[in-house]
């Protein structure tokens, strides 16, 4: 589905922890404290999927989350994004051999914006942000 | 849910494991009265990695950054007990400029986890200007942490015998000026948090963990203070610089002169440590001698002495949320034997179903975030294999535990 003008221009995530050290939950909280102050832009934290436009999932993906990840992911409305915050759920990162992770994120659930660091600065994840928003743009471009 | 009309009390809430006030999963089950909290079961367990297992298979030094990810919000705690345990196995001595240095890093971390929860917890209250305005204090502290370490979560500072960065003369101004604005903030701070009429209200006499619970329970650290017990790895067992140093555990009767052991304690509690964690760095900065900052700096000598250490050991730090416990057992090999980390919110989570029953629904948020929770050290593995069974009592894993040492001792 087209995003449409109003969509690109207000941001509603939602964070999903699947399994994360937690290192990127506070960075992603500290990005939406007064010093970055992304609400300016309409980018605001909501309390339940069904409200949002972009999920941002940090961690590993857990065996036991992986189901709750992809429920999660079908409970966001159409057009969505999702951004993966943090090297763990790139790869595995540090917790690449562990017997209890189904993912790497992208193989549980699709995933358009990547933002890497262990845990990544703030100013990485609002730049992820823009990216995503330019992904948007395009889409909406495309014929 | 049932097709009967009428629903019968109690009835039960499920909560999670993906919910919006916590920022980590865990699954709560309440069963309710009306708005009465009756009984609380919780399920841990989502987040768990394997952290141990996972690190029988890499060296001391590999594990070192891997203790750094057991937590983000304590990303100097795990490392140092651990470093302590494999240190005392080694029989490696730590210079005491790196002393000093852990004991400063270990305290500004203090500072910022205080104040993290202090922005958590006015959240949870619906006072979100008050969690802005924490968050932002907590902004010059992780700016400080970032300029002595390069980053702002997760340091990698320790090093196992030391620390793999020494503070410069040059940050030595910049962090006492960071230590004034703070003490410039406290009064401002305490005044907000504590004499607000709906703080008050809403945390004075909820959520009280009386001080036999407190023990029969185990919990530790500002949980464990805030119900009357006098407990402080700093002061009980002092290692790194602590012994040096001159600190009290702090207890909410500093400043009511009385001990309830509720939310509003918690908070007092947190609040104090913070002007004391500033004292603490003042005296270390004080006394901080010059020298070494590592007993070896070359990787592979470092390696080649862990990889010949042979016994066990216990390493213990007072984190932000209360006393974490790493316990190493090396045989002469490249990775330890055993390697078991207990942190502090293991030892917390119990006091959830005291704190909980009785309450209304809507305190249920902050006496949640009151023992300052934190699962992601915490979560443990919730299906043992070869049972066949999801649920395990005491007896079993009683009885589990005392075979694993078994298997342990050959
Ligand atoms: S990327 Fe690093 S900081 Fe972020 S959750 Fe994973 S281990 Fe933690």
């Amino acid at each position: 589905m087209k995003p449409t003008p109003s969509f690109n221009r207000s941001l509603w995530v939602f964070h999903l922890n699947s399994g994360s050290c937690n290192g990127c939950e506070i960075e992603i909280v500290a990005t939406l404290m007064p010093r970055y102050d992304p609400e300016r832009f309409g980018i605001k934290l909501v309390g339940s999927p069904k409200h949002a436009d972009v999920i941002l999932v940090t961690g590993p993906v857990t065996k036991k989350m992986a189901d709750r990840v992809k429920r999660t992911y079908e409970q966001v409305p159409d057009p969505k994004v999702v951004m993966c915050i943090g090297t763990c759920g790139e790869s595995g990162g540090v917790f690449y051999d562990s017997y209890s992770l189904a993912g790497p994120i992208d193989d549980v659930i699709p995933v358009d914006v990547y933002v890497s660091g262990c845990p990544p600065r703030p100013e990485a994840i609002i730049h992820g942000v823009v990216k995503a928003l330019a992904k948007l743009e395009r889409l909406e471009a495309a014929p | 849910m049932t097709g009967e009309k009428t629903k019968t009390v109690p009835y039960t809430v499920p909560v999670g494991p993906i919910h919006p006030a916590l920022k980590e999963p865990v699954m709560f089950t309440f069963t309710m009265e009306g708005e009465q909290v009756r009984d609380v079961d919780f399920a841990p367990g989502q987040t768990h990695r394997g952290i141990e297992w996972m690190g029988m298979r890499r060296n001391p030094v590999q594990i070192v950054h891997l203790t750094d990810r057991i937590c983000g919000i304590c990303g100097l705690v795990h490392s140092l007990a651990f470093a302590r345990a494999v240190e005392q196995v080694a029989e490696i001595e730590v210079p005491a400029r790196a002393d000093y240095i852990r004991t400063i890093m270990g305290e500004l971390e203090r500072i910022q986890s205080h104040l993290l929860w202090a922005g958590v917890a006015a959240h949870e209250l619906g006072f979100d200007t008050l969690l802005y305005l924490s968050w932002r204090v907590r902004e010059q502290a992780m700016d400080l942490i970032e300029l002595i370490s390069g980053n702002r979560v997760n340091y990698a500072m320790i090093q196992i015998g030391g620390v793999r960065r020494d503070i410069t003369p040059e940050q030595i101004p910049k962090i006492r000026e960071l230590l004034s604005t703070y003490k410039g903030l406290q009064e401002k701070l305490l005044q907000i948090f504590l004499r607000d009429a709906s703080i008050t209200l809403r945390c004075r006499d909820h959520g009280i963990l009386s001080p036999q619970m407190a023990r029969d329970l185990c919990v530790v650290g500002p949980t464990a203070r805030a119900s009357g017990i006098r407990m402080d790895v700093r002061v009980d067992y002092p290692y790194a610089a602590y012994g040096d140093l001159e600190i009290e555990p702090i207890l909410p009767d500093r400043l009511t002169g009385e001990i309830r052991g509720d939310v509003y304690d918690r908070i007092i509690v947190r609040l104090l440590e913070i002007p004391q964690s500033i004292d603490i760095i003042e005296q270390c900065l004080a006394a901080m001698p010059e020298g070494n900052i590592i007993w070896e700096p070359k990787l592979a000598k470092l390696l080649l002495t862990l990889k010949k250490a042979k016994g066990e050991a216990v390493g213990r730090h007072e984190a932000p949320r209360g006393e974490v416990l790493h316990y190493v057992r090396m045989d002469g090999k490249e990775s330890p034997t055993t390697w078991k980390v207990k942190a502090s919110s293991y030892s917390n989570l119990m006091s959830w179903i005291p704190m909980l029953r009785g309450e209304q629904i809507a305190d249920i948020p902050i006496i949640v975030a009151s023992i300052d929770p934190c699962l992601s050290c915490t979560d443990r593995v919730a299906i043992v294999r070869g049972t066949g069974r999801s649920i395990m009592t005491k007896e079993d894993l009683h009885r589990l535990s005392v075979e694993k040492t078994r298997r342990l001792q050959r």
